[in-house]
């Protein structure tokens, strides 16, 4: 069952994600602008930034989901904007968790944890089925959470289901956007235990995005903050509190005056 | 900024042209989808029903009706110079050729395409969408090609049942409040019936399932920025789908008929 360790491209080296001098606009709105972030085989990295500040941008020019104006994505060294073929090979070696869980509503909860099983690699729906009911357990949720439909659910369930799905398929690398967002603070706990353990289990890559420094803390080796398009700052989740950046110390104090300035004047004139 | 009304103008085509080549491009990517495995037959079932089953008794009523108020309105106007005969050949030649495709049509661009722009539309701003994607499905097969064929393929028959429920309307009105002979209302009602009168209808009504479809499609998969966005491209999915349903109705008959 463990996904294969020596079909990679890359030397030893070689970084597992690579986003290299990435760049993205809106209509003119620049959003990320010339960012770099590596990560290696097995890591767990936290990318940290206040909201609106282009994570999951960021998130979605790795997945393919958005076109990067400029840079490059490469994974395991294969570059993804090259062609749909490296993108879809991509694709099935990577889980998300989306902020919202995007759970489809048209679905019961097993057939959500499902589906990459049944759909991307046409396993029987019988067999898919158990698969997703250990799945489910996994993520705590008991057989009878299956037959459920997702508006059904609260918003702690989705999260577990959503997270259900991510890994049913077993993938290399996994993708958080933001995990914990409007949950309670015990609600928010237990998925993060989830998330190491899950993490742990099947020895995936994983990037996780947040602005909650709990769960950066509690689920990263590695932390990097997202400002201004770049990365500013990153190092081992245990130095966050001695940076010496005062961007870093700003946003994990919460602290509404320093270098950072929120866009809540500009707002009423742009 | 000045504004001068030729730039105006400019703008205005560049956006239409725009709007054109990208709905173009959509239509040709996902109807290409429509050739090339995998498909999915089991929502493509569910479309189906969905799209032929349940738009019955609303396309049923609207056929009633037309062929009811059709029968009526010739009476009066024929029987000004005793042309009353003629009535049953009147009904099946307008219910067949014109009616029976274009109020279907128009019925299930509201039922079908509205319904459609709105699933499809809170999957984009819920990021389902975008959750397809990294679960290796392609949005195009899985949600687009679907409903595509789901139209294509049950409008004919929603048209064929319009059709009958319509002739049968106007012959309940000519027999029970108009007094014509039974039988010789029915002989005359497929005496100058042609097999192309029936069959440019069902024409219509496939080209019309499409492009209702893709209308619906089209505005779901584009809309963004959360509910509001949702209700715009389900009100556009319905206008849009109604004009070209309209167009295409004249296209098509020029295309059969004008010698
Ligand atoms: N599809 C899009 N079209 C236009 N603007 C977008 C789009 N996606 C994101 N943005 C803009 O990019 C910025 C960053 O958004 P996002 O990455 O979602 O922030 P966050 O860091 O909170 O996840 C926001 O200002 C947002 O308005
Ligand atoms: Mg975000």
């Amino acid at each position: 069952m463990s996904a294969p360790a020596s079909s990679r491209a890359g030397g030893a080296n070689e970084p597992k994600i690579a986003l290299r001098g990435v760049c993205k606009a809106f209509d003119g709105a620049v959003v990320l602008e010339g960012l770099d972030l590596e990560i290696g085989t097995g890591e767990s990295v936290a990318v940290i930034g206040c909201s609106g500040v282009g994570k999951s941008v960021m998130l979605k020019c790795l997945l393919g989901l958005l076109r990067p104006d400029a840079g490059s994505v490469t994974i395991d060294g294969a570059e993804l904007s090259a062609n749909r073929a490296a993108r879809e090979a991509a694709m099935r070696r990577i889980g998300m968790l989306f902020q919202s869980a995007a759970l489809f509503d048209s679905l019961p909860v097993w057939e959500n944890v499902a589906f990459g099983l049944i759909q991307a690699q046409g396993m029987g729906r019988g067999e898919a089925r158990e698969i997703a009911v250990e799945t489910l357990a996994q993520v705590g949720l008991g057989p009878d959470a299956a037959d459920l439909y997702p508006a059904a659910l609260s918003g702690g369930m989705r999260k577990r289901v959503g997270l259900a799905r991510a890994i049913a398929t077993r993938p290399e690398i996994i993708l958080f956007d933001e995990p914990t967002t409007g949950l309670d603070p015990i609600m928010a706990d237990v998925i993060n235990d989830l998330i190491v353990a899950c993490v742990r289990e099947l020895g995936a890559t994983a990037l996780t995005i947040t602005h909650d420094m709990a769960s950066a803390r509690k689920i990263a080796d590695r932390i990097a903050m997202i400002h201004d398009g770049a990365i500013i700052w990153q190092g081992p989740a245990a130095e966050i509190d001695s940076s010496g950046n005062e961007h870093v110390e700003q946003f994990i104090n919460g602290r509404a005056d320093g270098p950072i300035r929120l866009a809540v004047a500009d707002g009423a004139h742009a | 900024m000045k504004t001068n009304p030729l730039q105006g103008i400019g703008h205005g085509v560049l956006a239409l042209f725009g709007a054109v080549g990208r709905l173009a491009l959509f239509a040709l990517e996902a109807t290409s989808h429509c050739v090339r495995p995998p498909l999915y037959p089991r929502l493509l079932l569910r479309q189906m029903v969905e799209i032929g089953f349940y738009s019955l008794p609303v396309v049923g009523l609207t056929g009633l009706f037309a062929g009811m108020v059709l029968a009526l309105q010739s009476y009066t106007g024929f029987s000004r110079f005793s042309a009353e005969s003629t009535i049953p050949t009147v009904v099946v030649l307008s219910i067949t050729r014109e009616l029976g495709p274009v109020l279907a049509g128009l019925m299930v661009a509201g039922r079908v395409g509205a319904a459609m722009a709105a699933e499809i539309g809170t999957m984009r701003v819920t990021e389902q969408i975008d959750a397809l994607t990294t679960l290796s499905t392609n949005p195009h097969k899985y949600l687009i090609v679907p409903r595509l064929l789901g139209g294509f393929l049950m409008l004919p028959f929603l048209v064929l049942v319009a059709d009958i429920i319509g002739v049968f309307g106007g012959y309940l009105v000519s027999i029970y409040k108009l007094g014509f002979n039974p039988e010789a209302y029915i002989t005359n009602t497929f005496e100058f019936l042609e097999v192309m009168d029936v069959v440019s209808g069902l024409v219509k009504a496939a080209v019309f399932g499409y492009l209702i479809a893709l209308m619906g499609c089209y505005h779901g998969f584009h809309s963004k920025g959360g509910a509001q966005g949702v209700g715009k491209a389900t009100t556009n999915a319905v206008v849009t789908g109604a004009i070209l349903v309209l167009v295409f109705n004249y296209v098509i008959t020029e295309a059969f008929f004008a010698q």
